[in-house]
């Protein structure tokens, strides 16, 4: 008897998913990333919406990452079966039909950027589906797959909703808006390659040509390096104008200081040494670089109030 | 052993339709939250409401520029 049920329970369980198990489809990590980092574009704005159109802007920002999130899984649903991070989401641990995935990620992919588009404007809409188009097709689909440089460039889809936001209260691009754009771009390649430094066996497994697997982890620890260095001027460039000051600018010294001292112990550190204390610089970096990421638009949204600028007209911030 | 409505199939579908429902209830309010707040800001949507009004056309008042760009409408 138990045998039946056992059995009614597997062949019934594609199409009887929970309401969790779709939610698991939007990368609910990923998107509290989108939500922050858009949130702070459309608060610092120099054009503010209404609380009802700025609170309208993260959500439907956010759906639209969502959305990208579930086309992801849709694709991705074969090598993240063979991954044991990714095993357990919901396409590969047979919650979820594939089918299912890529029409919840297609329809809120159309509902996301239409009613952004009529809750902001058309120029936001646009870009958010640039953005979901960027992530999908660019990256999931084509790159992530075919070069070692994936995330570097696939990373682009990530650093878009600070600057939707931006344009969403704006309707224009800046050079503000750009430079939120540029750290998150910069930040991404250090922060994904020091987590392929300790899953390696994962990406292997599931051929995916990670920089660790195709150049080694030498290679990879010199990246990293290279990359913080690269991060280390936009970080502290956006100090100099209209979104940063002087509250930022320590923000963002103790930061850059702490991400570059990481970077440089993971440089010169061996692989025995790494795997006698399994990676815990490495995931420490990892760890480090979310404090990074949102320490600094935390000061974004600090020099945003009057407070800021009080204490700059009081230390006579001259920029 | 029967196919009661304890199992784990109906609690699943509730929950999703549960969740379908707030989701929506949500959907719906913002978009009324979204319509009160654009309609309230009001812009110039009604000076130019198929027929032109110039009572609320501000540049008409002032003779600035927003009257003398408004076009000629004839009913």
């Amino acid at each position: 008897m138990s045998d039946i049920q056992a059995d009614i329970t597997r062949q019934t369980r594609t199409g009887e998913a929970g309401f969790g198990d779709y939610v698991q489809l939007l990368k609910p990590r990923v998107m509290s990333l989108v939500v922050f980092t858009a949130m702070v574009g459309l608060l610092v704005a120099p054009v503010q919406l209404h609380p009802v159109e700025t609170l309208a802007a993260v959500i439907f920002i956010a759906l639209g990452g969502g959305a990208s999130g579930a086309l992801n899984m849709w694709w991705d649903a074969d090598i993240d079966r063979v991954m044991k991070r990714t095993a357990n989401r919901p396409i590969p641990s047979g919650a979820v039909a594939s089918g299912e995935a890529l029409g919840l990620g297609l329809a809120l992919s159309g509902i996301s950027v239409v009613m952004l588009g009529l809750a902001t404007n058309w120029l936001a809409g646009g870009l958010l589906a640039f953005t979901i188009f960027f992530y999908a097709v660019i990256y999931t689909i084509w790159l992530k797959r075919s070069t070692p440089q994936n995330i570097v460039i696939g990373g682009a889809a990530g650093a878009f909703p600070p600057m939707i936001g931006w344009v969403a209260a704006t309707g224009s691009f800046s050079l503000e808006s750009v430079l939120m754009f540029a750290l998150i771009f910069m930040w991404t390649p250090p922060h994904f390659w020091a987590l392929a430094l300790f899953m390696n066996s994962d990406y292997s497994k599931a051929k995916v040509p990670m920089l660790t697997v195709t150049h080694g982890r030498r290679v990879t620890r010199a990246h990293i390096l290279v990359y913080t260095i690269a991060l280390i001027p936009v970080a502290l460039g956006a100090a100099f104008t209209s979104i940063g000051g002087p509250v930022y600018l320590g923000v963002a010294l103790v930061l850059n200081t702490l991400f570059l001292i990481g970077a440089w112990r993971i440089w010169r550190r061996p692989e025995d040494a790494a795997e006698a204390d399994k990676y815990a610089v490495e995931k420490r970096f990892f760890g480090l670089s979310l404090a990074y990421l949102f320490g600094h638009f935390a000061a974004f949204l600090v020099e945003a109030t009057p407070f800021a600028d009080s204490f700059a007209a009081w230390i006579g911030w001259g920029f | 052993m029967a196919f009661t409505r304890e199992h784990d199939l109906h609690k699943r579908r509730w929950g999703r339709n549960a969740g379908l429902g707030l989701t929506l209830l949500a959907f719906v309010a913002l978009v009324f939250g979204l319509t009160i707040a654009k309609v309230q800001r009001g812009d110039q949507m009604q000076g130019f409401d198929h027929t032109y009004q110039v009572e609320r056309d501000p540049g008409a008042r002032t003779g600035g520029a927003a009257s003398q760009a408004a076009p000629e409408v004839s009913e």
